[in-house]
C-alpha cells in the first residue's frame, strides 16, 4: 500500500521536475530562436530554456545561456544547437548534460555537473563526441541543414 | 574570353565552399587556472586535449589531427561567439554562529550593498541562494539545516528589497566544506550561505 501510494506520487512528480528549466537566455543578439515541439519561438534574455530544445541563431546573430549549474554557453551566427539531456540536483550537484552543435560555433564553461560527474557532460557534432571534465573550450561544427 | 575568367573563378569557389569543413575544438585556458580537459571521440579514434590552446579538427569521417592555436587567431575566428558569454556568476557569503539558522555574524550584514550592485549590472539576473553546515550533526540533518538557512536569507533579501528575475534555494548540507574537517567538528567558516548572482 505505502509502496503503491509512493509509486504514485513519484510518477505525478516525474513530469513536474521535466518541466524544470533548464537555463536562461542572457544575452541576444540579432535573431534567436528556439525549436520547441515543433514550434519555433522567438527567444531572448530571460526566456527559459527547457531540455529538449532547439536553440538557432542567423546570419550575425549570437546567443548567450547560463545554466542551473552554472554552465555558461554562447552560440555564434548560424548555428544550431541541441540541449538533448538536461538534470541537475542542487542538493549534491550530480548531474548530466548532453548537448549537440548541428552547425555554428559555441564556447562552453563548464559548471557544477562536469566538476562533481566528470563523465557525464558530452558535446557531440556530427563528427565527434567532446567528454568535458571541467573546463573552457570552442566548438565549430558543419554539420548538414537539417 | 574575359567574360569566362570569373565565372569559372566564382564555380570553384562554390565547389571549394562545398567541400565537407572539419568540425574544430579548441581548448581554452580556464579563468581559474586548473587544468580542465576535453576527451574527443570519433568513429576512428580518441584524443586528449588538456593544455590550453590545444586544438583538433575532426573531419566528417572521424580523422582527428591535433593541432595548436593562440589567442589571437581563436579571437580572430571566435570573438563574436565569446563575446556573446553570459558573464561568469559570482558569490556572496555571509557566515551563521553555531547551530542556528537566523543569527548572522556582525560582518555579513554588510554585503547586501554590493549585491545589489550586482544585480544592477546583469541582464535577468537570478540569485540562487545555497546553504551550508559544518560536520557537527548527521548528514540528513544538515540538508535540512542548510535549506532553512538558505531559506531564511532568501526572506532576507525579500525584506530587504532584493528584486531578481528569480531566487532559488539549495541546501549542500555538509558537501562542500569551506574549510575540511573531521566528522563532527564546529568549524564557523563552514557554517556559511552563498548568495550567487548570476
Amino acid at each position: 500500500m505505502n509502496i503503491k501510494v509512493i509509486a504514485v506520487a513519484v510518477l505525478l512528480a516525474l513530469p513536474a521536475q521535466a518541466e524544470e528549466a533548464a537555463g536562461m537566455i542572457k544575452t541576444a543578439q540579432g535573431k534567436v530562436e528556439v525549436v520547441r515541439g515543433g514550434q519555433r519561438l522567438p527567444a531572448g534574455p530571460g526566456f527559459a530554456v527547457m531540455q529538449a530544445d532547439k536553440v538557432q541563431t542567423g546570419a550575425a546573430s549570437s546567443v548567450g545561456i547560463t545554466l542551473r549549474d552554472n554552465t555558461l554557453l554562447s552560440a555564434g551566427a548560424n548555428s544550431s544547437l541541441s540541449l538533448d539531456q538536461y538534470a541537475f540536483n542542487p542538493t549534491t550537484h550530480q548531474g548530466r548534460i548532453d548537448a549537440s552543435l548541428k552547425r555554428g560555433t559555441l564556447s562552453v564553461i563548464s559548471g557544477k555537473i562536469a566538476k562533481t560527474s566528470p563523465d557525464a557532460v558530452h558535446f557531440r557534432t556530427t563528427a565527434v563526441t567532446l567528454g568535458v571534465r571541467g573546463t573552457e573550450f570552442i566548438l565549430e561544427a558543419h554539420g548538414e541543414e537539417d | 574570353m574575359e567574360l569566362f575568367v570569373p565565372f569559372t573563378l566564382a564555380t570553384w569557389l562554390i565547389a571549394l565552399n562545398h567541400e565537407p569543413a572539419n568540425d574544430r575544438v579548441v581548448l581554452l585556458p580556464s579563468a581559474d587556472g586548473r587544468a580542465g580537459a576535453v576527451q574527443l571521440s570519433t568513429a576512428k579514434g580518441e584524443l586528449l586535449l588538456a593544455q590550453p590552446y590545444a586544438a583538433a579538427e575532426a573531419s566528417s569521417d572521424g580523422k582527428l589531427t591535433g593541432s595548436t592555436a593562440d589567442g589571437a587567431s581563436v579571437q580572430a575566428r571566435y570573438g563574436d561567439t565569446l563575446a556573446a558569454l553570459p558573464a561568469r556568476p559570482v558569490s556572496f557569503t555571509v557566515y551563521y554562529l553555531s547551530g542556528s539558522a537566523e543569527a548572522l555574524t556582525a560582518e555579513s550584514a554588510g554585503q547586501l550593498d554590493a549585491l545589489k550592485a550586482e544585480l544592477l549590472r546583469r541582464p535577468v539576473p537570478e540569485i540562487v541562494v545555497v546553504g551550508h553546515t559544518d560536520r557537527v550533526g548527521s548528514q540528513a540533518d544538515n540538508d535540512v539545516l542548510s535549506l532553512a538557512r538558505a531559506g531564511m536569507v532568501r526572506q532576507r533579501l525579500l525584506d530587504s528589497g532584493v528584486k531578481a528575475q528569480s531566487m532559488e534555494i539549495a541546501g549542500r548540507g555538509e558537501r562542500e566544506l569551506a574549510v575540511d574537517t573531521a566528522d563532527e567538528v564546529a568549524e564557523s567558516r563552514n557554517r556559511r550561505v552563498e548568495i550567487i548572482v548570476r
